[in-house]
C-alpha cells in the first residue's frame, strides 16, 4: 500500500461521508490494474468538498467515478488512493418543463433521468451507448460520451449550460446558469466536458432539453463497398433532410447505413420516403422494423466487454473522407492478419468506432499506428478507447497531435 | 508622445509598414470605443495586421515588453469588450478578411477573423448552405468578434450560438505562441475542450487568427408569421403555448408597443398597432413545418391574437425581420438617447419579469421599450432618456442595472449575448461568488499569466496570477499540466 495512505484510516473518511459510505477498495474498484485504497461516496456538494479538501491535505491521489463505465478511458492512473463515487448524489434538483431545462446532481444515472424527463415529453438529446451499462450524467459529461443522435443535437458539450464543480482543493465553484442563453463569465462547463475527472469533480450540471419526438422511422441502405458508403452518407448530408442520426454499421463483409428520422408522424414518414429515394442508387433500401432497430442499437460500442474484441479505437476524420477511413482501416487489418473489424459510428459527423480482433498484439499495435499516421496527417485523430494494459503501455492513448495543436492531456 | 511610444511605433512599423500603424491622436480617436459609447479610452497605438504572422509578431513584442493589448474586430460590441487600454496596443483585425476555404463536402468554411458574418452565408449560398448564427449586427460584425463574444442571434433558439458552430481555431496566445485548438474539419480533437472555453472568453485568452466554421443546409421550407396581441402577457402566453407543445421554432421574437411605434416610424414594416407583436418563424422539412405552422396559428388565436399575418413570400418575411432587426436603432426616432440592456430569465419567468420592469420604469419615471428573444428568455430592455437633461444618463444606467438585478432574482443571467466586457464587470459578484470567479481566473492565468491580454475586462477584481486563491496551494489546472506558472 502506498505510504501516503498510511496516515489515513477508513475512519477518517467515514467521519466525512458517514460510516456506511466509505469502505476499503476491492478488485472491482481497480482502474487499469491500479487498485485504490478506499472508496468514498459523499452525499452532498458539502461532503464532496470536505472529502476533496481532506484528500488534498493528505496528498491522496483521487479519481472521481460515476457509473464506472468509462473508467479505463485515457492513460492508466499513475497513482490512485481514493475513488470518489458520485453514486449517492443522484437527485434531480430542478426541472421546469416550461423552461426545457433540468438541473441534476451528476451521480444520477442517465437512464433514470431520461425516464423522468419522458414524463414531461422531454429528453436530454444525447444517447451514448454507455447509458445501457449504467453510465451517470456526470460520467457522460466527464468522458464526453456521445451516440448516434449527436448528428442532430450535438454532444453533451453543446447541451450543458451550467455546472458546479469541486476542485481538487475542495473549492466549490460554479459557472453558467439555468438559462439556455448565457455569456456571463467563462464557460467552465465546456472546459470540464471530456476532462475525465482531471480538473475536479463535476457535482451538479444543468442542461438544455429538447421535446421528445412523436415518431421515429429508420431507413437503411445495404452497401456493397466503401465507395457506396461514402456516397450514400454524402447524399444524406447534403440533402434538406433533418435526420437525427446517420449511422454506419460495418462488419463481416456487409455494410449498412441507417438514417433515423424523427418528428411528428407525417413528417417522419415523409422524410423517410425521401431518404429512401435518395439512397436507392447506392444499394437496396428498406425501412427497418422496430425489432431490427433494437438489434442495431443501443449497440455495444466496439471493444466493450463481451464483444470479443481486444482493442477499441475511435477515429475522427473530415466527414467527406468516410470512404478513405473505411479503406485504410479494412486494408490495414487485412494486411496485418487481423479479423475483419467491426465498425460503427456517425458517418455524417466523421466519427467511427473500430473494434480490432484476431492477430497478435504486434499486429494490432501496427494497425493502430498506421491509422494514426494517416488520419492525424489528414486533420483527424485516432484514440485508443479500450485495450489491455499491455497494449496501452505500447501505444499512446491519445495519439500524436496535428502540427501546432495544443498538447494532449489526461 | 513619449519615448517609449516612439519605440513602439518604430517596432510596429517595422512589422507592418507605415500603412499598418496609426499613432496620430486624431486618428486614434476613431477607435476610442466600440458599440458601447459610454466608455472611451484612446489607445497608445492602433495596428492593422494583415496576416496571422503579423498578429503573432505584434503579440510577441507586447509580451516581451509587458505592453497590454486589446483585439478588435468591427467594433460593434455592446459591452465595451474592445475598449482600448491606455498606453496599450489596439490590434484591429479588419484587414484580415479573407475567406480561406469553402469546403462544401465537409460543410466547413475557413475564415480570417475580420471576415464579416454575412459574407460566410453569401459564400455558400449558391450551394444551398448558410452560416446559422445571425446577430442583428451580422452585416457589419466580424467572425472574430462573434467568436470572442459567443454571439447569438434571432435563430439561435433552434440552431445554437457561435460556440456550437466554431469547429476549430488557430490562436495566438498572449505570449505569442501560435496553436490550433479544437478539431477543424474533423470533430472531437483529443485533449481538453479548450475551444469551448475560448469561444466567448471576450478576447481575454488570446487572438483567433483563423477560424473553421460549420455551415448548415438551408431548410426545405420556411414559414413566418406576425401576430398582434393586447399586451406582452398575452403574447407571452402564446410563446409558452408554442414551446410547450413541443415545437422548436427557428425564431420567436417579441416587441412591445413602444418598440413597435419606434420601428414603424423608422423603417415602416407595417406592423399592426398593438400592445405586443410576436414574430414566429418555423423552418425544416415541408411536412413538419406546415403542420406545426397551423398549430402555431391555433395557439396564437387561443391566446387572443387580434391579428395574424403570414408572410406570403421572402419579401414579406424580410420586411418582418427588417422591423425586428431595426429595433435598437429605431429608438433614436422616439428618444434622444437609449441604453440597451441585455439579460436573460428562464422562459417561464418572462411574464413576472416584464411586469417588474414596467413597475421599475414607472418608479423611475422613464420609458422602457422591450424587444426580446422570447424563445430563450433573452431580454433587451431599452431605457429611453435624454442626455441633455442633467442626471438622466446616470438614472437610465441605474434603471438598467436594476433590471439586470431583477433578472438575476428570477434565476437568470447578466448577459445573454452582449457579454460582460467593461460594462458589466461590476455586476459579476452578484451572479458569481469569489470562488467562482477565482476558478475562472485560474483559466485566465493559465493563458495570460502577465495579464496583458484585454486586461480590465470581465472580472471586477482581477487577481495577480501569482496570488493563490483559497487556503490551499494546489491548483487543478496547474496540476493537470495546463499551466506551470501562477
Amino acid at each position: 500500500m502506498d505510504t501516503r495512505t498510511n496516515n489515513v484510516s477508513l475512519g477518517d473518511l467515514q467521519g466525512i461521508v458517514g460510516e456506511a459510505n466509505a469502505r476499503e477498495a476491492n478488485g472491482s474498484d481497480e482502474i487499469d490494474g491500479v487498485r485504490p485504497s478506499f472508496v468514498a461516496e459523499p452525499g452532498s456538494v458539502e461532503e464532496l468538498s470536505a472529502l476533496m479538501r481532506f484528500a488534498n491535505d493528505e496528498g491522496l491521489a483521487v479519481a472521481p467515478r460515476g457509473g464506472g463505465t468509462s473508467s479505463s478511458l485515457g492513460n492508466p492512473p499513475r497513482e490512485l488512493d481514493l475513488i470518489v463515487s458520485t453514486a449517492r448524489m443522484n437527485e434531480v434538483i430542478e426541472h421546469v418543463p416550461g423552461d426545457q431545462v433540468v438541473r441534476v446532481q451528476t451521480g444520477i444515472r442517465f437512464q433514470d433521468l431520461q425516464e423522468r424527463l419522458a414524463g414531461s415529453d422531454q429528453m436530454l438529446g444525447v444517447d451514448p451507448p454507455e447509458r445501457a451499462a449504467g453510465a451517470t450524467v456526470g460520467g457522460i459529461v466527464a468522458a464526453n460520451s456521445s451516440g448516434p443522435r449527436r448528428h442532430r443535437y450535438g454532444t453533451i458539450r453543446d447541451l450543458i449550460i451550467g455546472v458546479t464543480v469541486v476542485l481538487p482543493d475542495g473549492t466549490v465553484a460554479k459557472a453558467g446558469g439555468k438559462v439556455v442563453k448565457n455569456v456571463a463569465g467563462y464557460d467552465l462547463g465546456k472546459l470540464f466536458t471530456g476532462s475525465l475527472g482531471t480538473l475536479g469533480v463535476i457535482a451538479t450540471a444543468n442542461f438544455r432539453l429538447h421535446p421528445r419526438p412523436e415518431a421515429a422511422r429508420t431507413v437503411a441502405v445495404e452497401l456493397g463497398d466503401s465507395a457506396a458508403a461514402g456516397q450514400a452518407a454524402q447524399a444524406i448530408m447534403h440533402s434538406q433532410l433533418v435526420p437525427s442520426a446517420v449511422e454506419l454499421h460495418w462488419g463481416e463483409g456487409h455494410g449498412l447505413l441507417t438514417v433515423l428520422l424523427e418528428g411528428i408522424t407525417p413528417a417522419a414518414e415523409a422524410q423517410a420516403e425521401e431518404a429512401e429515394f435518395l439512397l436507392k442508387g447506392f444499394g437496396e433500401t428498406r425501412t427497418l422494423s422496430d425489432e431490427e432497430v433494437d438489434d442495431l442499437g443501443p449497440y455495444a460500442p466496439p471493444g466493450s466487454p463481451g464483444s470479443g474484441e481486444e482493442v477499441a479505437l475511435k477515429i475522427a476524420f473530415p466527414p467527406a473522407e468516410l470512404t478513405g477511413v473505411l479503406d485504410s482501416t479494412l486494408g490495414a487489418c487485412s494486411r496485418r492478419g487481423l479479423d475483419a473489424p467491426r465498425i460503427t459510428g456517425q458517418a455524417g459527423i466523421g466519427v467511427l468506432y473500430v473494434g480490432l480482433s484476431g492477430g497478435d498484439e504486434d499486429a494490432r499495435v501496427s494497425v493502430t499506428e498506421e491509422l494514426r499516421e494517416i488520419w492525424v496527417r489528414r486533420g483527424g485523430s485516432v484514440v485508443v478507447r479500450g485495450a489491455p494494459l499491455s497494449f496501452k503501455r505500447r501505444v499512446e492513448t491519445w495519439g500524436r497531435w496535428a502540427p501546432g495543436s495544443s498538447s494532449p492531456a489526461a | 508622445m513619449g519615448m517609449a511610444s516612439s519605440r513602439l511605433v518604430d517596432r510596429m512599423t517595422e512589422i507592418l509598414g507605415p500603412e499598418g500603424v496609426i499613432s496620430e491622436r486624431e486618428q486614434l480617436r476613431a477607435y476610442e470605443c466600440d458599440g458601447l459609447m459610454n466608455y472611451r479610452v484612446i489607445p497608445e497605438i492602433v495596428v492593422l495586421p494583415e496576416t496571422a504572422e503579423h498578429v503573432q509578431r505584434i503579440v510577441r513584442y507586447c509580451h516581451d515588453e509587458g505592453i497590454p493589448f486589446v483585439a478588435r474586430g468591427s467594433g460593434t460590441g455592446l459591452s465595451g469588450g474592445a475598449l482600448p487600454v491606455e498606453s496599450g496596443v489596439l490590434i484591429v483585425l479588419s484587414r484580415m478578411r479573407r475567406i480561406l476555404e469553402v469546403d462544401i463536402p465537409n460543410q466547413r468554411v475557413v475564415v480570417e477573423p475580420g471576415v464579416i458574418n454575412i459574407w460566410v452565408s453569401q459564400a455558400v449560398a449558391d450551394e444551398g448552405y448558410y452560416y446559422a448564427p445571425d446577430p442583428a449586427s451580422q452585416i457589419v460584425s466580424s467572425i472574430g468578434g462573434n467568436l470572442a463574444e459567443n454571439s447569438g442571434g434571432v435563430h439561435c433558439l433552434k440552431y445554437g450560438f457561435t460556440t456550437n458552430h466554431v469547429m476549430g481555431a488557430e490562436v495566438v496566445l498572449p505570449d505569442g505562441t501560435m496553436v490550433n485548438i479544437g478539431g477543424g474539419k474533423a470533430p472531437d480533437a483529443p485533449g481538453y475542450e479548450l475551444l469551448g472555453a475560448f469561444v466567448g472568453s471576450e478576447g481575454t485568452l488570446g487572438i483567433a487568427t483563423k477560424i473553421t466554421l460549420r455551415v448548415v443546409r438551408k431548410p426545405a421550407s420556411v414559414k413566418t408569421l406576425l401576430a398582434a396581441f393586447k399586451d406582452t402577457e398575452e403574447a407571452g402566453d402564446a410563446v409558452s403555448g408554442i414551446i410547450g407543445s413541443g415545437i422548436v421554432p427557428a425564431a420567436i421574437e417579441m416587441m412591445d408597443s413602444l418598440c413597435i411605434e419606434a420601428v414603424e416610424t423608422a423603417v415602416h414594416p407595417g406592423f399592426p398597432q398593438a400592445g405586443a407583436v410576436l414574430i414566429v418563424e418555423l423552418d425544416g422539412p415541408e411536412a413538419e413545418v406546415s403542420s406545426q405552422f397551423d398549430q402555431t396559428i391555433e395557439i396564437c388565436e387561443k391566446a387572443n391574437a387580434s391579428e395574424i399575418r403570414i408572410a406570403q413570400d421572402d419579401e414579406e418575411r424580410a420586411l418582418f425581420w427588417k422591423g425586428r432587426k431595426a429595433a435598437f436603432a429605431a429608438m433614436g426616432r422616439i428618444a434622444n438617447d437609449y441604453y440597451v440592456q441585455d439579460a436573460v430569465v428562464p422562459r417561464t419567468e418572462l411574464g413576472a419579469t416584464l411586469k417588474r420592469i414596467s413597475e421599475l420604469g414607472s418608479e423611475y419615471g422613464m420609458r422602457v421599450a422591450n424587444v426580446f428573444h422570447a424563445g430563450d428568455g433573452n431580454l433587451h430592455p431599452l431605457v429611453l432618456y435624454d442626455n441633455d437633461v442633467p442626471g438622466e444618463a446616470e438614472k437610465a444606467e441605474d434603471l438598467a442595472g436594476e433590471i439586470v438585478m431583477t433578472c438575476l432574482e428570477h434565476g437568470g443571467s447578466l448577459t445573454g449575448e452582449h457579454g460582460i466586457g467593461r460594462d458589466k464587470m461590476k455586476y459579476m459578484p452578484k451572479m458569481f461568488t469569489t470562488e467562482d470567479m477565482d476558478t475562472m481566473q485560474l483559466l485566465r492565468c493559465a493563458f495570460d499569466p502577465h495579464h496583458i491580454c484585454n486586461p480590465g475586462k470581465v472580472f471586477p477584481t482581477p487577481r495577480l496570477c501569482g496570488e493563490k486563491p483559497g487556503p490551499f496551494h494546489m491548483h487543478p489546472v496547474q496540476k493537470a499540466g495546463l499551466a506551470e506558472n501562477f
